[in-house]
């Protein structure tokens, strides 16, 4: 009946709103970063590689010898830090996201084949997980750019390996449990093919865990990108990312300060509300997923 | 020792094998397909004929079969080729590394587990006050700060700032403190979530309730038999971590010039010293799999059964 | 009797438990050479204990699962191996109703998805005769239009079991194979249920087969009972004859234990000793540990499942003249007085 649905919708969404302010404060914090991404063009005052060697180092606004111009200060290229931030944020969004995606739907396929064929199937890709465990990504990440040199499209591949054996380890295990539930028995005992069991029943009923996860996921995801950027492994210039800003400001932490910091606050927070709402989220939806997942 | 717990810990080993052999092979196949080694291998200014040379003595003429057998031969003798940037072999170069990064994360450890373990502790026996709400908070915080934010910040406020401690380097025990805090404090914040679940699970154990019905108080307790209680699995839990703390080392090191197996990892990779990026990524490989080998014999120890059901159930 | 529809002979079918690379493995069987068939227009009722095999063999006869040995014919050819194509295509033709209708229904889909899904499979018609078919199917069972866009926790248990029978029957099957169809009901509707189950039966012709635990419910829609012990029929035969007159020992012990209406009370035989395990079958005759009747003889030879005539089958060494029992023959197949004020509840859409 529509009114009991609407009651349940009213609900629910009152819950959502009755959780802890911090909760509300994280998820508009991330709302507000994911719509800098999307309208960096809008907002950036300057864009973000336009240099002015006439204005270097010049402070925030807020501090003394600071102006209006550049409300974040500029960099040692006199580049406006505020445009440099929201362009680079939109790239580490970008990457982390397409990252968390690839590696979410990569993972779950790997974990969904091996509960399904089992048999060398399942073993080969419990090999793959466990060699991933092995070799952190951070590691994997490292050893293919030294060989294969830097390019955006292998980043973001690199980047999707942060956690794809987690997706394919609960998936799998997800489909074990279920396959043998008899609305799956009764599905395949209609003949249903693979595809039908698996994308129309198996997928849509453990979807809620696999969301969860890729939600904890995603700070690793951003985690990584800036970390190796950071280390100049990773997103190139002209192209700016989070990362690649605290490791060049790096170099003038003594005159220069903000360079560095106020990127490094960005990630820090965003990763933070991240992972406080994954944290609320497995728990309201899916109190099964390990802790330490 | 029990025959299930002799069946899960074999079973482990031969898996453990079968991993670090896979990490062979995924280093091999990266090689092979960046290119021919001959260029990627040896230094650019390398003559003609002296490629070729290297060629034949790698067998990079023969079957890639045979090439795959020779790397696996050579890998297990520890002969990885010579770096380009010093002339010297690539597993010494590691070898001279393995000591510091060792230094840095025992005292990473170390700390970690001083903070963690009293912030958990701590919060477990406030449960449900505001003492516990706020250390849980600090926890979230500690291990949601990116380790080279932190260490920036470690450095802006020690080093350039106050000017009490040095920014880089290794020469003395000093030169240890910012590295050590910068690797272990978000380590710190998650040995905190994990002891305070652990002292709360086990202060509902029996044998808890036991020693406090002796009259025993609660801390004496605590540090008298949940504690001790607690020690294996923080060790596997450690075990577990130990590719976060490499990961968190390769940029702790790099900020800190700190000349363990993270930073000859980073200066390879920029130096193009193809042979040493080889080396390190396989020593990294091969301490996770012994770690994570100790952690499963350790577990097979405590409880066989369910270690062995998690064995061949493939959850591992 | 009508001429059989499905017929299955000497199956047999064996799990292997805790395989694994030390080996130890050990053998469980759980259907261990089962002879029978079902004629269209008829309805076999399968009773027995926990772990007797019933499920097993409802399994194997809808061709779910292959059995280890022995074959199985279905109107007249033997059943394809499964997966193939002919496979998929012979599941429009025999269908299955489980126990727990909640957990057979896939929770996230409305009904009318999952009802219409046999006939999107098998691609029979097309979109608006298939919606048609559905509501169609609807009340044949009893329920309203309106149930199509609910989901199944918003039914109650009795609306989600009409739902899943009339699912199995959307695609027009010969076979229906009902494993405890109403043992996970609220006592209140089972009557409900059964009820409708031998109607559509009757009225569509099917050849049904009918697993229970409940002896009561399995005689009030079975023309003909096969009783199974340890993987094994033990008797087999008419519905009123087998309850008026059981031949083999465990049957009468049944027959005793569960009062049919009009049976007088008294003289009810208890089983003794331990529930069978399958995975470690006893020596001889499996029942004998339990039997009260048994002899030397039991211990050492398996009575063979010998004709008595009369279509009753036994598997007793001690069988050959059925033992008259005290019920009163009333006849099978009556329908349960349904308690007015459930019936009207029930079907409120
Ligand atoms: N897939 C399987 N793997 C291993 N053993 C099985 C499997 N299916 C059934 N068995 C075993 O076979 C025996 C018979 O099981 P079955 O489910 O057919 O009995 P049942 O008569 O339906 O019992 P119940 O009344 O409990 O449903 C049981 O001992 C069971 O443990
Ligand atoms: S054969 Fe013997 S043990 Fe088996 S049922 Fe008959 S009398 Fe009992
Ligand atoms: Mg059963």
């Amino acid at each position: 009946m529509s009114s009991a649905s609407e009651q349940v919708d009213i609900r629910s969404t009152l819950r959502l709103w009755g959780a802890s302010p911090v909760i509300v404060l994280c998820i508009g914090w991330l709302l507000a970063m994911i719509l800098i991404a999307i309208f960096a063009d809008l907002l950036a005052p300057i864009h973000y590689t336009t240099q002015d060697l006439t204005a270097r180092f010049r402070p925030p606004a807020f501090m003394t010898g600071g102006s209006a111009d550049h409300l974040l200060g500029t960099d040692h290229l006199g580049r406006d830090v505020l445009s440099r931030m929201i362009y680079a944020l939109r790239t580490s969004i970008l990457i982390a996201t397409l990252g968390t995606l690839i590696g979410a739907v990569m993972g779950t396929l790997m974990g969904l084949a091996a509960a399904r064929f089992r048999g060398i199937v399942d073993m080969v890709a419990m090999m793959l997980c466990d060699v991933q465990t092995a070799l952190p990504s951070l590691f994997i990440a490292i050893a293919f750019l030294a060989f294969f040199g830097n390019n955006i499209v292998l980043f973001i591949i690199l980047v999707s390996f942060e956690g794809w054996e987690r997706y394919a380890r609960l998936a799998r295990g997800l489909v074990l449990s279920e396959q043998t539930a008899d609305y799956i028995r009764a599905v395949e005992a209609f003949g249903a093919g693979t595809g039908r069991v698996v994308f129309q029943h198996l997928l849509p009923n453990i979807a809620a865990s696999l969301v969860v996860q890729a939600t904890l996921n995603f700070p690793g995801t951003i985690l990584l990108e800036t970390s190796l950027s950071f280390l100049g492994l990773g997103v190139q210039p002209p192209d700016t990312s989070l990362g690649l800003m605290l490791g060049e400001g790096r170099r003038y932490l003594l005159n220069a300060w903000w360079i560095a910091v106020l990127p490094g606050i960005i990630i820090f927070l965003t990763t933070l509300a991240m992972s406080l709402f994954g944290d609320w989220l497995r728990d309201r939806l899916d109190p099964t997923i390990n802790k330490e997942g | 020792m029990k025959m299930s717990s002799l069946k899960a810990i074999g079973f482990r080993a031969v898996r453990s094998l079968v991993t670090l052999l896979l990490c062979v092979t995924l280093v091999f196949v990266i090689l092979r397909a960046a290119g021919d080694p001959s260029e990627e291998l040896l230094p650019p200014e390398t003559p003609p004929d002296i490629r070729q040379e290297y060629r034949v003595q790698w067998g990079l003429d023969r079957p890639i079969v045979v090439q795959y057998l020779n790397f696996l031969s050579r890998v297990a003798r520890g002969d990885l080729g010579e770096s380009f940037a010093s002339d010297l072999p690539a597993t010494e170069l590691v070898m001279r590394a393995i000591p510091k990064t060792i230094l840095l994360g025992g005292s990473a450890f170390l700390l970690a587990t001083l903070i963690g373990m009293s912030l958990g502790v701590t919060a477990a026996l406030r449960h449900g006050t505001a003492v516990d709400r706020s250390l849980i908070a600090a926890a979230v915080l500690g291990y949601s700060m990116p380790v080279f934010f932190l260490g920036i910040l470690l450095i802006l406020v020690f080093a350039l700032q106050l000017r009490v401690l040095p920014s880089s380097g290794s020469s003395s025990p000093v030169h240890l403190i910012l590295p050590t805090i910068t690797l272990a404090l978000p380590l710190a914040g998650r040995v905190a979530r994990f002891a305070r679940t652990a002292t709360l699970e086990v202060m509902g154990k029996p044998f808890i309730r036991t020693a406090r019905a002796k009259g025993l108080g609660q801390l004496a307790v605590i540090l008298g038999h949940a504690l001790p209680n607690a020690m294996v699995p923080l060790l596997m839990f450690f075990g577990i971590e130990i590719g976060l703390i490499l990961s968190g080392a390769v940029v702790t090191e790099t900020i800190f010039a700190w000349p363990g197996l993270g930073r000859l990892l980073v200066d390879s990779v920029n130096m193009r010293d193809l042979p040493v990026v080889q080396a390190v990524i396989l020593m990294i490989t091969l301490i996770i799999v012994l770690s994570n080998l100790f952690v499963d014999i350790l577990h097979a120890l405590l409880d066989p059964k369910v270690s062995l059901a998690r064995t061949l159930g493939g959850a591992g | 009797m009508s001429a059989s529809l499905l017929h299955a002979r000497n199956i047999a079918r064996s799990y292997e438990l805790n395989r694994h690379i030390w080996g130890n493995a050990s053998v469980v069987h759980a259907v261990s050479d089962v002879t029978l068939s079902v004629g269209r227009n008829e309805t076999l009722g399968i009773v027995g204990e926990s772990g007797s095999g019933k499920s097993t063999t409802g399994r194997l006869l809808l061709g779910l699962e292959s059995p280890t040995r022995g074959s199985i014919s279905f109107d007249g050819r033997p059943l394809p191996v499964i997966g193939s194509p002919e496979w998929r295509k012979s599941r429009t033709r025999m269908q299955m109703i489980y126990q727990d209708p909640l957990a057979a229904l896939d929770r996230r889909l409305p009904i009318a998805k999952q009802m219409r899904e046999p006939l999107d499979i098998h691609q029979a018609g097309n979109l608006q005769e298939r919606e048609t078919r559905v509501s169609e199917l609807l009340r044949a069972v009893g329920l309203s239009d309106a149930v199509a866009r609910r989901y199944p926790h918003e039914l109650s248990g009795g609306q989600r079991q009409r739902v899943v029978l009339a699912r199995a029957l959307v695609t027009r099957p010969d076979l229906l194979v009902c494993d405890e169809p109403v043992s996970a009901l609220d006592v209140s509707i089972q009557a409900q249920v059964v009820n409708l189950l031998s109607d559509l039966q009757a009225e569509l012709g099917l050849a049904m087969i009918f697993i229970s635990h409940d002896l009561r419910v399995v005689r009030q829609v079975s023309h003909r009972i096969a009783v199974m012990y340890l993987g094994r029929i033990v008797e087999e035969g008419e519905a009123d004859d087998l309850f008026a007159r059981p031949a083999h020992p465990y049957t009468r012990a049944l027959v005793s234990a569960a009062p049919v209406p009009g049976t007088k009370l008294g003289g009810r035989i208890m089983l003794r000793g331990e529930p069978p395990n399958p995975a470690n079958q006893p020596s001889g005759c499996a029942f004998h540990p339990r039997c009260s009747a048994a002899v030397a003889r039991c211990k050492s030879e398996m009575p063979a499942l010998a004709e008595l005539g009369g279509g009753r089958k036994v598997s007793c060494h001690l069988a050959g003249s059925p033992s008259e029992n005290q019920a009163d023959p009333s006849p099978a197949r009556t329908r349960v007085p349904l308690n007015p004020v459930e019936a009207a509840s029930e079907d409120v859409a």
